[in-house]
Protein backbone atom coordinates (compact mmCIF):
# COMPACT_ATOMS: atom_id res chain seq x y z
CA UNK A 1 0.00 0.00 0.00
CA UNK A 2 2.50 2.49 0.84
CA UNK A 3 6.17 2.58 0.18
CA UNK A 4 8.25 4.94 1.62
CA UNK A 5 11.99 6.05 0.25
CA UNK A 6 14.18 7.80 2.22
CA UNK A 7 11.14 10.42 3.56
CA UNK A 8 12.37 13.65 5.25
CA UNK A 9 10.02 16.30 6.92
CA UNK A 10 11.62 19.27 8.34
CA UNK A 11 9.81 21.97 9.90
CA UNK A 12 10.82 25.82 9.46
CA UNK A 13 14.16 24.57 7.55
CA UNK A 14 15.58 23.38 11.01
CA UNK A 15 13.16 21.22 13.07
CA UNK A 16 14.00 17.43 11.77
CA UNK A 17 11.22 15.36 12.25
CA UNK A 18 11.61 12.43 10.22
CA UNK A 19 14.69 12.07 8.46
CA UNK A 20 15.53 9.21 6.03
CA UNK A 21 13.06 7.50 6.31
CA UNK A 22 12.29 3.82 4.80
CA UNK A 23 9.23 1.83 5.24
CA UNK A 24 6.47 -0.77 3.41
CA UNK A 25 3.78 -1.34 4.05
CA UNK A 26 1.36 -4.03 2.42
CA UNK A 27 -2.68 -3.91 1.76
CA UNK A 28 -4.24 -5.61 4.73
CA UNK A 29 -1.06 -5.05 6.78
CA UNK A 30 -1.40 -4.36 10.97
CA UNK A 31 0.97 -2.04 12.24
CA UNK A 32 2.03 -0.47 15.57
CA UNK A 33 4.08 2.32 16.13
CA UNK A 34 5.77 2.88 19.26
CA UNK A 35 8.34 5.25 20.55
CA UNK A 36 8.77 7.85 22.51
CA UNK A 37 7.30 11.39 22.18
CA UNK A 38 8.54 13.68 19.86
CA UNK A 39 9.77 10.87 17.63
CA UNK A 40 8.05 11.99 14.29
CA UNK A 41 5.03 9.82 14.32
CA UNK A 42 2.49 12.47 14.05
CA UNK A 43 4.59 14.01 11.36
CA UNK A 44 4.89 10.38 9.57
CA UNK A 45 1.10 9.98 9.60
CA UNK A 46 0.18 13.49 8.71
CA UNK A 47 2.44 12.25 5.31
CA UNK A 48 0.97 9.41 4.67
CA UNK A 49 -2.21 10.69 4.67
CA UNK A 50 -1.27 13.38 2.12
CA UNK A 51 -2.25 16.17 4.33
CA UNK A 52 1.86 17.86 4.36
CA UNK A 53 4.58 16.58 1.22
CA UNK A 54 7.58 15.48 2.78
CA UNK A 55 10.66 17.62 2.35
CA UNK A 56 12.70 15.42 0.56
CA UNK A 57 11.97 11.66 -0.56
CA UNK A 58 9.53 9.62 -2.38
CA UNK A 59 6.08 8.44 -0.93
CA UNK A 60 4.54 5.69 -3.04
CA UNK A 61 0.53 4.99 -2.44
CA UNK A 62 -0.92 2.31 -3.89
CA UNK A 63 2.47 2.52 -6.53
CA UNK A 64 1.71 6.08 -7.42
CA UNK A 65 3.85 8.78 -6.37
CA UNK A 66 1.90 11.02 -4.06
CA UNK A 67 4.05 14.64 -5.80
CA UNK A 68 1.91 13.74 -8.80
CA UNK A 69 -1.54 13.96 -6.90
CA UNK A 70 -3.46 17.15 -6.79
CA UNK A 71 -6.82 18.73 -7.27
CA UNK A 72 -9.94 16.47 -7.15
CA UNK A 73 -7.43 13.44 -7.40
CA UNK A 74 -5.34 14.22 -4.59
CA UNK A 75 -9.28 14.16 -2.70
CA UNK A 76 -10.08 11.18 -4.28
CA UNK A 77 -6.77 9.38 -3.00
CA UNK A 78 -7.37 11.11 0.45
CA UNK A 79 -10.77 9.77 0.92
CA UNK A 80 -9.17 6.03 0.73
CA UNK A 81 -7.25 7.36 4.28
CA UNK A 82 -9.08 7.76 7.20
CA UNK A 83 -7.19 9.42 10.10
CA UNK A 84 -7.79 9.51 13.60
CA UNK A 85 -6.11 11.98 15.28
CA UNK A 86 -4.14 12.58 18.69
CA UNK A 87 -6.19 15.84 18.98
CA UNK A 88 -9.65 14.78 18.11
CA UNK A 89 -9.48 17.43 16.05
CA UNK A 90 -13.20 17.71 16.10
CA UNK A 91 -15.40 20.96 15.31
CA UNK A 92 -16.43 21.90 18.65
CA UNK A 93 -19.23 23.73 17.73
CA UNK A 94 -20.66 21.36 15.40
CA UNK A 95 -23.91 18.52 16.54
CA UNK A 96 -21.96 14.95 17.09
CA UNK A 97 -23.91 13.51 13.79
CA UNK A 98 -22.09 16.45 11.74
CA UNK A 99 -18.81 15.82 12.96
CA UNK A 100 -19.19 12.10 12.40
CA UNK A 101 -20.99 12.49 8.74
CA UNK A 102 -18.32 15.16 7.83
CA UNK A 103 -16.18 12.06 7.15
CA UNK A 104 -18.31 11.57 4.34
CA UNK A 105 -17.44 15.15 2.55
CA UNK A 106 -14.66 13.50 0.26
CA UNK A 107 -17.67 11.15 -1.54
CA UNK A 108 -20.58 13.59 -1.12
CA UNK A 109 -21.02 16.30 -3.83
CA UNK A 110 -20.77 19.94 -2.57
CA UNK A 111 -25.09 20.34 -2.41
CA UNK A 112 -25.51 17.01 -0.52
CA UNK A 113 -22.52 18.38 2.11
CA UNK A 114 -24.60 21.61 2.70
CA UNK A 115 -28.20 20.13 2.70
CA UNK A 116 -27.06 17.43 5.48
CA UNK A 117 -25.57 20.52 7.15
CA UNK A 118 -28.91 21.76 7.32
CA UNK A 119 -30.48 18.54 7.88
CA UNK A 120 -28.37 15.45 8.37
CA UNK A 121 -29.13 13.39 5.31
CA UNK A 122 -27.31 10.27 6.30
CA UNK A 123 -28.31 10.30 10.17
CA UNK A 124 -29.01 6.66 10.32
CA UNK A 125 -24.81 6.12 9.19
CA UNK A 126 -24.05 7.81 11.73
CA UNK A 127 -26.34 6.68 14.54
CA UNK A 128 -24.61 3.07 13.42
CA UNK A 129 -21.05 4.09 13.88
CA UNK A 130 -21.79 5.99 17.11
CA UNK A 131 -23.42 2.47 17.71
CA UNK A 132 -20.11 1.14 17.42
CA UNK A 133 -18.35 2.59 19.35
CA UNK A 134 -20.79 3.00 22.06
CA UNK A 135 -21.87 6.50 22.52
CA UNK A 136 -25.28 6.46 20.37
CA UNK A 137 -27.33 8.57 23.02
CA UNK A 138 -24.64 11.45 22.15
CA UNK A 139 -25.77 11.40 18.29
CA UNK A 140 -27.70 15.61 18.47
CA UNK A 141 -25.54 16.89 21.31
CA UNK A 142 -23.09 19.52 20.77
CA UNK A 143 -19.85 18.31 20.24
CA UNK A 144 -17.48 20.55 22.84
CA UNK A 145 -19.73 19.01 25.39
CA UNK A 146 -18.20 15.76 25.53
CA UNK A 147 -15.96 14.21 27.43
CA UNK A 148 -12.34 13.78 26.18
CA UNK A 149 -12.62 9.85 25.65
CA UNK A 150 -16.20 10.49 24.05
CA UNK A 151 -15.15 12.55 21.54
CA UNK A 152 -12.16 10.29 20.65
CA UNK A 153 -15.25 7.61 20.29
CA UNK A 154 -17.03 10.69 17.93
CA UNK A 155 -13.38 10.99 15.82
CA UNK A 156 -13.79 7.11 15.35
CA UNK A 157 -17.22 7.13 14.54
CA UNK A 158 -16.35 9.77 12.17
CA UNK A 159 -13.65 6.98 10.40
CA UNK A 160 -16.35 4.52 10.64
CA UNK A 161 -18.29 6.76 8.21
CA UNK A 162 -15.71 7.53 6.14
CA UNK A 163 -15.25 3.65 5.33
CA UNK A 164 -11.42 4.27 3.92
CA UNK A 165 -8.93 1.60 2.73
CA UNK A 166 -6.37 2.79 4.89
CA UNK A 167 -6.86 3.51 8.81
CA UNK A 168 -3.92 5.79 10.34
CA UNK A 169 -4.68 5.87 13.93
CA UNK A 170 -2.58 8.34 15.87
CA UNK A 171 -3.03 7.14 19.52
CA UNK A 172 -6.60 6.76 19.46
CA UNK A 173 -6.69 5.04 22.96
CA UNK A 174 -4.99 8.10 24.42
CA UNK A 175 -8.15 9.37 26.61
CA UNK A 176 -10.26 6.29 27.42
CA UNK A 177 -9.80 3.97 30.27
CA UNK A 178 -7.65 0.78 29.95
CA UNK A 179 -10.67 -1.63 29.39
CA UNK A 180 -12.28 0.56 26.84
CA UNK A 181 -8.85 1.27 25.53
CA UNK A 182 -8.64 -2.53 24.62
CA UNK A 183 -12.50 -2.42 23.16
CA UNK A 184 -11.69 0.36 21.05
CA UNK A 185 -8.11 -1.02 19.64
CA UNK A 186 -10.03 -4.65 18.65
CA UNK A 187 -12.37 -2.89 16.86
CA UNK A 188 -10.50 -1.35 14.96
CA UNK A 189 -8.37 -4.50 14.92
CA UNK A 190 -11.83 -6.51 13.58
CA UNK A 191 -12.58 -3.90 11.09
CA UNK A 192 -9.22 -4.41 9.30
CA UNK A 193 -9.49 -8.11 9.79
CA UNK A 194 -12.77 -8.68 7.99
CA UNK A 195 -12.51 -5.47 5.18
CA UNK A 196 -9.20 -5.99 4.66
CA UNK A 197 -7.94 -2.75 5.75
CA UNK A 198 -4.40 -1.58 5.99
CA UNK A 199 -4.04 -0.41 9.72
CA UNK A 200 -1.35 1.55 11.39
CA UNK A 201 -1.48 2.83 14.87
CA UNK A 202 0.54 4.96 17.08
CA UNK A 203 0.45 3.54 20.62
CA UNK A 204 2.23 4.67 23.56
CA UNK A 205 0.69 1.40 25.43
CA UNK A 206 3.67 -1.04 24.53
CA UNK A 207 1.28 -4.13 25.54
CA UNK A 208 -1.38 -3.29 23.48
CA UNK A 209 1.01 -3.28 20.57
CA UNK A 210 2.05 -6.75 22.12
CA UNK A 211 -1.11 -7.88 22.20
CA UNK A 212 -3.11 -6.76 18.76
CA UNK A 213 -0.26 -6.12 15.88
CA UNK A 214 1.79 -8.96 14.10
CA UNK A 215 4.26 -6.01 13.41
CA UNK A 216 6.07 -3.67 15.04
CA UNK A 217 7.61 -0.36 14.05
CA UNK A 218 9.66 1.36 16.77
CA UNK A 219 9.82 5.45 15.62
CA UNK A 220 13.20 7.29 17.43
CA UNK A 221 14.13 10.58 16.88
CA UNK A 222 12.90 10.40 13.12
CA UNK A 223 14.03 6.95 11.89
CA UNK A 224 13.06 3.83 12.63
CA UNK A 225 14.86 2.15 15.50
CA UNK A 226 13.48 -1.61 14.92
CA UNK A 227 10.78 -3.03 12.29
CA UNK A 228 10.28 -6.45 13.47
CA UNK A 229 7.26 -9.38 13.72
CA UNK A 230 6.40 -8.63 17.14
CA UNK A 231 7.39 -11.87 18.37
CA UNK A 232 10.84 -10.96 18.05
CA UNK A 233 11.27 -7.41 19.57
CA UNK A 234 12.78 -7.64 23.01
CA UNK A 235 13.38 -6.01 26.06
CA UNK A 236 16.27 -4.42 24.74
CA UNK A 237 14.83 -3.30 21.75
CA UNK A 238 11.97 -1.44 23.69
CA UNK A 239 15.04 -0.09 26.28
CA UNK A 240 17.13 1.31 23.29
CA UNK A 241 13.99 2.82 22.06
CA UNK A 242 12.61 4.59 25.09
CA UNK A 243 16.47 5.10 26.56
CA UNK A 244 17.09 9.12 26.89
CA UNK A 245 13.92 10.35 26.21
CA UNK A 246 12.96 9.61 29.42
CA UNK A 247 12.87 12.49 32.08
CA UNK A 248 15.65 12.17 34.21
CA UNK A 249 14.11 10.73 37.60
CA UNK A 250 12.20 8.21 35.61
CA UNK A 251 15.05 7.15 33.62
CA UNK A 252 17.32 6.80 37.30
CA UNK A 253 14.41 4.78 38.14
CA UNK A 254 14.56 2.44 34.82
CA UNK A 255 18.53 1.54 35.68
CA UNK A 256 18.05 1.70 39.44
CA UNK A 257 15.74 -1.18 38.88
CA UNK A 258 17.80 -3.23 36.55
CA UNK A 259 15.08 -4.91 34.91
CA UNK A 260 14.27 -4.97 31.67
CA UNK A 261 11.12 -5.53 31.38
CA UNK A 262 10.21 -2.63 33.71
CA UNK A 263 10.74 -0.08 30.74
CA UNK A 264 7.67 -1.45 29.02
CA UNK A 265 5.29 -1.12 31.86
CA UNK A 266 6.59 2.52 32.72
CA UNK A 267 4.90 4.03 29.48
CA UNK A 268 2.44 6.27 29.87
CA UNK A 269 -1.41 5.17 29.52
CA UNK A 270 -0.26 1.90 30.48
CA UNK A 271 -0.39 2.04 34.33
CA UNK A 272 -4.03 0.61 35.70
CA UNK B 1 23.30 17.03 4.37
CA UNK B 2 20.90 16.04 6.73
CA UNK B 3 23.14 13.40 8.67
CA UNK B 4 24.63 16.99 10.49
CA UNK B 5 21.46 17.00 12.28
CA UNK B 6 21.36 13.20 12.95
CA UNK B 7 23.23 12.85 16.38
CA UNK B 8 20.59 15.02 18.83
CA UNK B 9 16.96 16.79 18.39
CA UNK B 10 17.68 20.14 17.06
CA UNK B 11 17.64 22.42 19.63
CA UNK B 12 15.93 25.63 19.57
CA UNK B 13 18.31 28.66 19.46
CA UNK B 14 17.06 30.70 22.17
CA UNK B 15 14.58 32.77 19.70
CA UNK B 16 13.04 34.27 23.19
CA UNK B 17 15.47 36.76 23.78
CA UNK B 18 15.83 38.33 20.26
CA UNK B 19 12.22 38.74 20.10
CA UNK B 20 11.98 40.78 23.71
CA UNK B 21 14.60 43.25 22.43
CA UNK B 22 12.85 43.89 19.63
CA UNK B 23 9.42 44.30 21.88
CA UNK B 24 11.63 47.05 23.95
CA UNK B 25 12.49 48.72 21.11
CA UNK B 26 8.63 49.07 19.61
CA UNK B 27 7.60 49.78 23.21
CA UNK B 28 9.97 52.88 23.75
CA UNK B 29 8.99 54.05 20.32
CA UNK B 30 5.47 53.74 21.43
CA UNK B 31 5.95 56.00 24.37
CA UNK B 32 7.92 58.24 22.63
CA UNK B 33 4.97 58.74 20.28
CA UNK B 34 2.40 58.75 22.58
CA UNK B 35 3.85 61.82 24.25
CA UNK B 36 4.70 63.40 20.74
CA UNK B 37 0.97 63.18 20.21
CA UNK B 38 0.40 64.75 23.75
CA UNK B 39 1.88 67.72 22.39
CA UNK B 40 1.47 68.44 19.25
CA UNK B 41 -2.75 67.71 19.43
CA UNK B 42 -2.96 70.37 21.86
CA UNK B 43 -4.28 68.78 24.38
CA UNK B 44 -5.18 71.53 27.15
CA UNK B 45 -8.10 70.37 29.20
CA UNK B 46 -8.02 73.50 31.50
CA UNK B 47 -8.77 75.34 28.05
CA UNK B 48 -12.93 73.16 29.33
CA UNK B 49 -12.72 75.68 32.59
CA UNK B 50 -11.91 78.82 30.82
CA UNK B 51 -14.77 81.63 31.28
CA UNK B 52 -15.47 81.65 27.69
CA UNK B 53 -15.41 78.03 27.11
CA UNK B 54 -17.81 77.44 30.19
CA UNK B 55 -20.16 79.91 29.21
CA UNK B 56 -20.84 78.61 25.85
CA UNK B 57 -21.20 74.84 27.18
CA UNK B 58 -23.41 76.11 29.34
CA UNK B 59 -25.56 78.10 26.68
CA UNK B 60 -25.47 74.97 24.52
CA UNK B 61 -26.74 72.90 27.55
CA UNK B 62 -30.02 74.84 28.69
CA UNK B 63 -30.25 75.84 25.36
CA UNK B 64 -31.25 71.74 25.39
CA UNK B 65 -34.11 72.24 28.12
CA UNK B 66 -36.91 71.58 27.66
CA UNK B 67 -36.75 68.92 24.82
CA UNK B 68 -39.26 69.57 22.07
CA UNK B 69 -41.56 67.48 22.24
CA UNK B 70 -44.56 69.51 20.40
CA UNK B 71 -46.72 67.29 18.11
CA UNK B 72 -45.38 69.62 15.18
CA UNK B 73 -42.21 68.60 15.70
CA UNK B 74 -42.18 64.74 16.93
CA UNK B 75 -44.89 64.02 14.25
CA UNK B 76 -42.05 65.27 11.81
CA UNK B 77 -40.00 62.40 12.90
CA UNK B 78 -41.20 59.13 12.33
CA UNK B 79 -40.22 59.27 8.02
CA UNK B 80 -36.37 60.00 9.16
CA UNK B 81 -36.40 57.49 12.27
CA UNK B 82 -37.37 54.48 9.64
CA UNK B 83 -35.09 56.13 7.14
CA UNK B 84 -32.35 55.95 9.43
CA UNK B 85 -33.17 51.98 10.58
CA UNK B 86 -33.50 51.04 6.98
CA UNK B 87 -30.10 53.28 5.69
CA UNK B 88 -28.26 51.22 8.95
CA UNK B 89 -29.50 47.84 7.43
CA UNK B 90 -29.53 48.57 4.18
CA UNK B 91 -25.94 49.73 4.45
CA UNK B 92 -24.89 46.76 7.11
CA UNK B 93 -26.31 44.30 4.74
CA UNK B 94 -24.90 45.81 1.89
CA UNK B 95 -20.91 45.63 3.53
CA UNK B 96 -21.70 41.61 4.54
CA UNK B 97 -22.36 41.02 1.03
CA UNK B 98 -18.69 42.61 -0.03
CA UNK B 99 -17.12 42.58 2.99
CA UNK B 100 -17.48 38.62 3.58
CA UNK B 101 -16.07 37.18 -0.25
CA UNK B 102 -13.36 39.72 -0.03
CA UNK B 103 -12.73 38.86 3.37
CA UNK B 104 -12.22 34.88 2.51
CA UNK B 105 -9.89 36.14 0.17
CA UNK B 106 -7.91 37.78 2.58
CA UNK B 107 -7.20 35.61 4.95
CA UNK B 108 -4.23 33.97 4.28
CA UNK B 109 -4.99 30.78 5.47
CA UNK B 110 -7.59 30.18 2.94
CA UNK B 111 -5.55 31.97 0.13
CA UNK B 112 -1.93 30.80 0.21
CA UNK B 113 -0.58 29.79 3.97
CA UNK B 114 -1.02 26.86 6.47
CA UNK B 115 -2.72 23.42 6.05
CA UNK B 116 -4.94 23.70 3.87
CA UNK B 117 -1.90 25.06 1.19
CA UNK B 118 0.83 22.88 2.12
CA UNK B 119 1.20 21.30 -1.29
CA UNK B 120 0.75 24.54 -3.35
CA UNK B 121 3.74 25.46 -1.70
CA UNK B 122 6.41 23.02 -2.69
CA UNK B 123 8.53 24.59 -5.23
CA UNK B 124 6.64 22.92 -8.36
CA UNK B 125 3.38 24.50 -7.67
CA UNK B 126 4.87 27.71 -7.27
CA UNK B 127 3.42 30.17 -10.15
CA UNK B 128 0.14 28.95 -8.24
CA UNK B 129 1.39 29.88 -4.56
CA UNK B 130 2.53 33.23 -6.03
CA UNK B 131 -0.97 33.85 -8.48
CA UNK B 132 -2.59 33.67 -5.06
CA UNK B 133 -0.32 35.39 -3.12
CA UNK B 134 -0.87 38.14 -5.28
CA UNK B 135 -4.96 38.12 -4.96
CA UNK B 136 -4.17 38.29 -1.26
CA UNK B 137 -2.34 41.18 -1.49
CA UNK B 138 -4.80 43.07 -4.00
CA UNK B 139 -8.05 42.54 -1.76
CA UNK B 140 -6.16 43.32 1.17
CA UNK B 141 -5.37 47.04 -0.43
CA UNK B 142 -8.65 47.33 -2.00
CA UNK B 143 -10.57 46.54 1.74
CA UNK B 144 -8.13 49.38 3.37
CA UNK B 145 -8.91 51.27 0.65
CA UNK B 146 -12.42 50.82 1.05
CA UNK B 147 -12.42 52.12 5.34
CA UNK B 148 -9.07 54.14 4.71
CA UNK B 149 -11.97 56.87 3.09
CA UNK B 150 -14.39 58.49 5.67
CA UNK B 151 -18.01 57.00 5.23
CA UNK B 152 -19.10 61.09 4.84
CA UNK B 153 -16.61 61.49 1.88
CA UNK B 154 -18.14 58.55 0.03
CA UNK B 155 -21.46 59.71 1.04
CA UNK B 156 -20.77 63.40 -0.57
CA UNK B 157 -19.31 61.19 -3.64
CA UNK B 158 -22.22 59.27 -3.85
CA UNK B 159 -25.03 62.23 -3.36
CA UNK B 160 -23.10 64.03 -6.62
CA UNK B 161 -24.01 60.40 -8.35
CA UNK B 162 -26.86 59.27 -7.54
CA UNK B 163 -28.63 62.51 -6.01
CA UNK B 164 -30.01 63.33 -2.02
CA UNK B 165 -32.09 60.73 0.03
CA UNK B 166 -30.57 57.48 1.85
CA UNK B 167 -29.44 55.29 -1.11
CA UNK B 168 -26.13 57.56 -1.68
CA UNK B 169 -25.89 56.63 2.14
CA UNK B 170 -26.41 53.06 1.82
CA UNK B 171 -23.80 52.77 -0.39
CA UNK B 172 -21.55 54.74 1.60
CA UNK B 173 -21.96 52.79 4.64
CA UNK B 174 -21.65 49.84 2.27
CA UNK B 175 -18.67 50.71 0.95
CA UNK B 176 -16.86 51.83 3.41
CA UNK B 177 -17.95 48.95 6.33
CA UNK B 178 -17.34 46.41 3.30
CA UNK B 179 -13.72 47.73 4.24
CA UNK B 180 -13.50 47.02 7.52
CA UNK B 181 -15.66 44.06 7.65
CA UNK B 182 -13.44 42.50 5.37
CA UNK B 183 -10.25 42.64 7.32
CA UNK B 184 -11.75 41.80 10.81
CA UNK B 185 -13.63 38.68 9.16
CA UNK B 186 -10.08 37.28 7.75
CA UNK B 187 -8.64 38.51 10.99
CA UNK B 188 -11.01 35.92 12.96
CA UNK B 189 -11.26 33.13 10.03
CA UNK B 190 -7.30 33.01 10.57
CA UNK B 191 -7.38 32.62 14.30
CA UNK B 192 -9.21 29.57 14.00
CA UNK B 193 -7.91 26.63 15.09
CA UNK B 194 -6.56 24.21 11.91
CA UNK B 195 -6.77 20.93 13.67
CA UNK B 196 -10.17 20.51 12.86
CA UNK B 197 -9.70 21.91 9.43
CA UNK B 198 -6.76 20.04 9.09
CA UNK B 199 -8.98 16.32 9.65
CA UNK B 200 -11.38 17.63 7.47
CA UNK B 201 -8.80 17.73 4.98
CA UNK B 202 -7.66 14.32 5.49
CA UNK B 203 -10.94 12.92 4.44
CA UNK B 204 -11.26 14.30 0.86
CA UNK B 205 -13.04 17.30 1.51
CA UNK B 206 -12.60 20.08 -0.44
CA UNK B 207 -12.24 23.77 0.05
CA UNK B 208 -15.53 25.14 0.30
CA UNK B 209 -17.10 22.11 2.36
CA UNK B 210 -14.22 22.57 5.13
CA UNK B 211 -15.26 26.10 4.90
CA UNK B 212 -18.52 25.21 5.63
CA UNK B 213 -17.98 22.05 8.05
CA UNK B 214 -14.72 23.39 10.08
CA UNK B 215 -14.25 27.41 9.53
CA UNK B 216 -17.42 29.09 9.75
CA UNK B 217 -18.78 26.87 12.55
CA UNK B 218 -15.62 27.83 14.62
CA UNK B 219 -15.89 31.11 13.75
CA UNK B 220 -19.70 32.50 13.30
CA UNK B 221 -19.82 33.72 16.76
CA UNK B 222 -17.12 36.03 16.48
CA UNK B 223 -18.31 36.88 12.83
CA UNK B 224 -22.09 37.53 14.27
CA UNK B 225 -20.98 39.30 17.18
CA UNK B 226 -18.81 42.08 15.20
CA UNK B 227 -21.52 42.55 12.34
CA UNK B 228 -23.97 43.38 14.43
CA UNK B 229 -21.56 45.70 16.47
CA UNK B 230 -20.95 47.22 13.20
CA UNK B 231 -25.22 47.64 12.74
CA UNK B 232 -25.24 50.00 15.97
CA UNK B 233 -22.05 51.57 14.49
CA UNK B 234 -23.97 52.47 11.27
CA UNK B 235 -26.81 53.65 13.23
CA UNK B 236 -24.63 56.63 14.23
CA UNK B 237 -22.29 57.07 11.61
CA UNK B 238 -25.89 57.12 9.54
CA UNK B 239 -26.52 60.53 11.13
CA UNK B 240 -23.32 61.98 10.22
CA UNK B 241 -24.28 60.92 6.59
CA UNK B 242 -27.46 63.00 7.18
CA UNK B 243 -24.83 66.44 7.25
CA UNK B 244 -24.18 65.72 4.01
CA UNK B 245 -28.16 65.12 2.61
CA UNK B 246 -28.08 61.22 3.14
CA UNK B 247 -31.59 61.81 4.94
CA UNK B 248 -32.82 60.14 8.33
CA UNK B 249 -32.54 61.59 11.41
CA UNK B 250 -28.82 63.33 11.22
CA UNK B 251 -30.42 65.33 8.28
CA UNK B 252 -33.19 66.45 11.35
CA UNK B 253 -30.08 67.24 13.36
CA UNK B 254 -28.78 69.15 10.80
CA UNK B 255 -31.35 71.63 10.35
CA UNK B 256 -32.26 71.64 14.12
CA UNK B 257 -28.52 73.01 14.90
CA UNK B 258 -27.82 75.18 12.05
CA UNK B 259 -31.45 77.06 13.45
CA UNK B 260 -29.86 77.16 16.89
CA UNK B 261 -33.01 75.06 18.13
CA UNK B 262 -30.85 73.17 20.90
CA UNK B 263 -34.12 71.64 22.34
CA UNK B 264 -35.36 69.82 19.11
CA UNK B 265 -31.36 68.64 19.41
CA UNK B 266 -32.35 66.84 22.81
CA UNK B 267 -35.25 65.25 21.57
CA UNK B 268 -33.16 63.93 18.47
CA UNK B 269 -30.34 62.53 20.49
CA UNK B 270 -32.43 60.87 23.01
CA UNK B 271 -33.81 58.97 19.97
CA UNK B 272 -31.04 57.94 18.64
CA UNK B 273 -29.41 56.92 22.17
CA UNK B 274 -32.92 54.80 22.53
CA UNK B 275 -32.10 53.33 18.99
CA UNK B 276 -28.51 52.35 19.69
CA UNK B 277 -29.60 50.51 22.94
CA UNK B 278 -32.59 49.14 21.31
CA UNK B 279 -30.10 47.76 18.10
CA UNK B 280 -27.63 47.05 21.64
CA UNK B 281 -30.59 44.80 23.37
CA UNK B 282 -31.31 43.28 19.79
CA UNK B 283 -28.00 41.88 19.06
CA UNK B 284 -27.23 40.65 22.61
CA UNK B 285 -30.30 38.35 21.92
CA UNK B 286 -29.10 37.31 18.43
CA UNK B 287 -26.06 36.72 20.12
CA UNK B 288 -26.99 34.58 22.57
CA UNK B 289 -29.26 32.13 20.57
CA UNK B 290 -26.54 31.96 18.02
CA UNK B 291 -24.27 30.60 20.50
CA UNK B 292 -26.63 28.33 22.50
CA UNK B 293 -27.92 26.59 19.20
CA UNK B 294 -26.39 23.63 18.98
CA UNK B 295 -26.39 22.98 14.92
CA UNK B 296 -24.30 25.21 13.48
N1 LIG C 1 4.06 21.97 12.56
C1 LIG C 1 5.28 21.83 13.13
N2 LIG C 1 6.17 22.85 13.09
C2 LIG C 1 7.38 22.72 13.65
N3 LIG C 1 7.83 21.63 14.24
C3 LIG C 1 7.01 20.56 14.31
C4 LIG C 1 5.69 20.62 13.76
N4 LIG C 1 5.09 19.43 13.97
C5 LIG C 1 5.98 18.67 14.63
N5 LIG C 1 7.14 19.34 14.83
C6 LIG C 1 8.34 18.80 15.52
O1 LIG C 1 8.64 17.55 14.96
C7 LIG C 1 9.04 16.62 15.96
C8 LIG C 1 8.16 15.40 15.90
O2 LIG C 1 6.84 15.73 16.26
P1 LIG C 1 5.64 14.70 16.23
O3 LIG C 1 4.41 15.44 16.57
O4 LIG C 1 5.65 13.99 14.93
O5 LIG C 1 6.03 13.70 17.41
P2 LIG C 1 5.25 12.45 17.97
O6 LIG C 1 6.11 11.27 17.76
O7 LIG C 1 3.89 12.39 17.38
O8 LIG C 1 5.17 12.77 19.52
P3 LIG C 1 4.01 12.41 20.56
O9 LIG C 1 4.16 10.99 20.91
O10 LIG C 1 4.30 13.31 21.72
O11 LIG C 1 2.72 12.73 19.91
C9 LIG C 1 8.95 17.36 17.28
O12 LIG C 1 10.26 17.75 17.63
C10 LIG C 1 8.10 18.57 16.99
O13 LIG C 1 8.53 19.66 17.75
MG1 LIG D 1 2.00 12.69 18.11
Amino acid sequence: MYVLNQICKIFDSRTVAVRELDLKIGRGERVALIGPSGAGKTTLFRMLNLTIPPTSGTLLFDGLDSRHFSGRRLREVRRRIGTIYQQHNLVPRLQVVHNVLSGKLGSWPTWRAVQSLIRPTEADLALEALRHVGIADKLYERTETLSGGQQQRVAIARLLAQDPEVILADEPVSSVDPALAAGIVKLLIDLSETHCKTLLMNLHSVDLAFAHFPRLIGLKDGTISFDLPAAAVTDEHLAALYVGSQTEAVEEEIFSRAEPSFVRSCQPHLTR
Amino acid sequence: MQNRHSSAPVSLTLPARRHSNFQIVWSVLFILTFLGSYRLAQVKPLLLLEPEGRRNIWRFVTGMFPPDLSWDFVSLLGRPIIETIQLSLMGTFMAVVIGFPLGLLATRSLTFTGILNEREMVDSRRSVFLLRKGTYLLVRAILSLFRTIPEFVWAFMFVRAVGLGPFPGVLAIGISYAGMLGKVYSEILEHVNPGPLESLQATGASRLTILLYGLLPQALPNLVSYTLYRWECAIRASTILGFVGAGGIGQQLEISMRMFNFNQVLTLVAILFVMVAGVDVLSAKVRRTILSRSSV
